[in-house]
């Protein structure tokens, strides 16, 4: 039974950072469309924000609590440049918007190797996130614990945005319908780049929430892009409570077949089960009804 | 209020409207009648903003807005209820209405204006557009589109595929509209009994080309039925 909440919880975060990573993708890619392969280096531009301050604030609880907004600013202001730049330019062109951020991607990535070199580098946790909580026979790591919590703030928050806010309905109205939000007063070019900057802003927060759990280095946000992207699409386009159990789910799937296999076969497993999922299930786990196509 | 001219606009390369002129006056209806393809829901793009002319120009009150986005437009006093009861789907009732008057000084009254209109919005504000009725969404529509207060409003085919018990109301809240004053609509019809009643301007148009054109009203009905049938 130890074994078993252990290796749930051990799920449960990897599903919380998976959903870190993935918040972004849900508005630039499920809302937006845009299959953005560069939203990995705005992770990593997160985690080197962390890196850069850790380097000026001491305090290493300081330089966390301030690198969480800076890194939202930093990667959001990255974002809303590439949609200003390149992507805005290329919304019916789903094809050239992928080998064009893919370009992108591969630009950061050097970029961060020419500035901070090749080799991984390494932030200190506070001192608060680098013990154990344990709850009888469970144990419970603190700086998992925080990523879990800052992914469900960060659920909240977006949820908030989208539901309540004039943002909020303006974002979702043009995603629906373009034309439609368009002659509805709405300066849809604007929204996108909010849209952006808000979905790349959550990108470089995971990069923080990141180098509580690893090492920092050039290609750390690609070795995560696929799974982000799987949580999207297996949750449903566009589906924030769909992102939202399958990164939890497939976090404790991989995690407890990882215990009984290997990592190899946990991943293979993983994939195969996703496969036959989107086989039976090819809208995603949630879609919404409508009687217009409109 | 409204002056289309010369304008020659389409798609990549094909041309659907080759020098059209159609003009709108202050406070007054003009409406545009032709059968399917014959370029009347382009010329509503055009005059909207949602397809550049290739030649000609867009007037509204003497200001050129020929190279203004749709938004700017809308902020200039036109609105537009395209074809098709179109709405965002995912949105409640509640919420297509909000997102336009969202941030405008006078949104709230606007609102209940527009609600007065139509009372049956009020009891389905929580339901998503996309679970309205064919005839509840293009009452949703024209109330989104009134909510900004236009001085000029564009209606592309409203009464077209919604329940004949619904047309009838929406036909007589349009009349009520024009008589009001201090609107313009260039009202784009099929149904030549109706718009005929509304306009006091109409012009047909026949494969991207105004054809016939003269004063509105039920007097003229006979000309237009017989330029429509050639």
């Amino acid at each position: 039974m130890t074994v078993v909440l252990n290796q749930s919880f051990t799920g449960i975060s990897i599903g919380a950072v998976l959903l870190l990573i993935a918040l972004g993708l849900t508005l630039t890619f499920g809302q937006m469309g845009v299959i953005n392969m560069a939203h990995g280096e705005f992770i990593m531009a997160g985690a080197y924000t962390t890196y850069v301050l850790q380097k000026s604030i001491s305090s290493a609880g300081v330089s966390l609590l301030v690198a969480l907004p800076l890194a939202f600013l930093v990667a959001g202001a990255m974002g809303a440049l590439l949609e200003w730049l390149l992507i805005r330019r290329l919304y019916t062109r789903p094809l050239d918007t992928l080998l064009v951020t893919w370009g992108v991607s591969l630009m950061l990535q050097q970029l961060a190797r020419d500035v901070f070199g090749a080799p991984n580098v390494q932030t200190a946790a506070p001192d608060i996130l680098t013990g154990n909580i344990s709850a009888g026979s469970v144990t419970f790591a603190n700086n998992r614990l925080f990523i879990l919590g800052l992914a469900l703030l960060c659920v909240l928050g977006l949820t908030l945005i989208l539901r309540f806010t004039p943002l909020g309905r303006r974002i979702r109205a043009v995603v629906q319908n373009r034309d439609l939000a368009e002659v509805s007063g709405i300066a849809t070019g604007q929204v996108d780049r909010i849209t952006f900057f808000i979905g790349s802003g959550l990108a470089g927060v995971a990069g923080v929430a990141l180098t509580l759990v690893g090492p920092i280095g050039p290609t750390m946000g690609t070795n995560y892009i696929v799974d982000a992207f799987l949580v999207v699409v297996v949750g449903g386009i566009g589906q924030l409570k769909g992102a939202v159990i399958t990164a939890f789910a497939l976090g404790v799937l991989q995690s407890v077949l990882e215990y009984s296999t290997t990592v190899s076969v946990a991943k293979v497993v993983v994939l195969v089960a996703i496969v036959a999922f989107l086989q039976w299930r090819p809208q995603g786990l949630y879609t919404l009804r409508t009687r217009s196509l409109a | 209020m409204l002056e289309i001219s010369s304008v020659q606009a389409g798609y990549d390369r094909t041309t659907v409207l080759h020098g059209v002129t159609v003009s709108v006056p202050k406070d007054a209806v003009a409406t545009v009648l032709g059968h399917n393809g014959a370029g009347k829901s382009t010329l509503l793009r055009v005059a909207m903003g949602l397809l550049k002319p290739k030649k000609g120009a867009v007037l509204l009150g003497g200001e050129d807005i020929t190279r203004l986005a749709p938004h700017q437009r809308v902020a200039r006093g036109m609105a537009y209820v395209p074809q098709g009861q179109q709405s965002f789907p995912h949105l409640t009732t509640a919420e297509n209405l909000r997102l336009v008057a969202d941030g405008r000084p006078d949104g709230k009254e606007a609102t209940a204006e527009a609600l007065d209109l139509f009372p049956v919005l009020r009891e389905l504000s929580g339901r998503r557009a996309g679970l309205l009725s064919g005839g509840q969404r293009q009452q949703l529509a024209i109330a989104r589109a009134l909510i900004t207060r236009p001085r000029l409003l564009l209606l592309d085919e409203p009464t077209e595929g919604i329940q004949p018990s619904v047309v009838a109301e929406i036909e007589e809240t349009i009349l009520a509209l024009t008589r009001r004053g201090g609107l313009s609509v260039l009202l784009v019809e099929q149904h030549v009994g109706f718009a005929m009643r509304a306009a006091q301007q109409y012009y047909v148009l026949e494969a991207g080309r105004v054809t016939s054109s003269g004063e509105g009203g039920t007097g003229a009905e006979p000309t237009v039925r017989a330029a429509l049938s050639v």
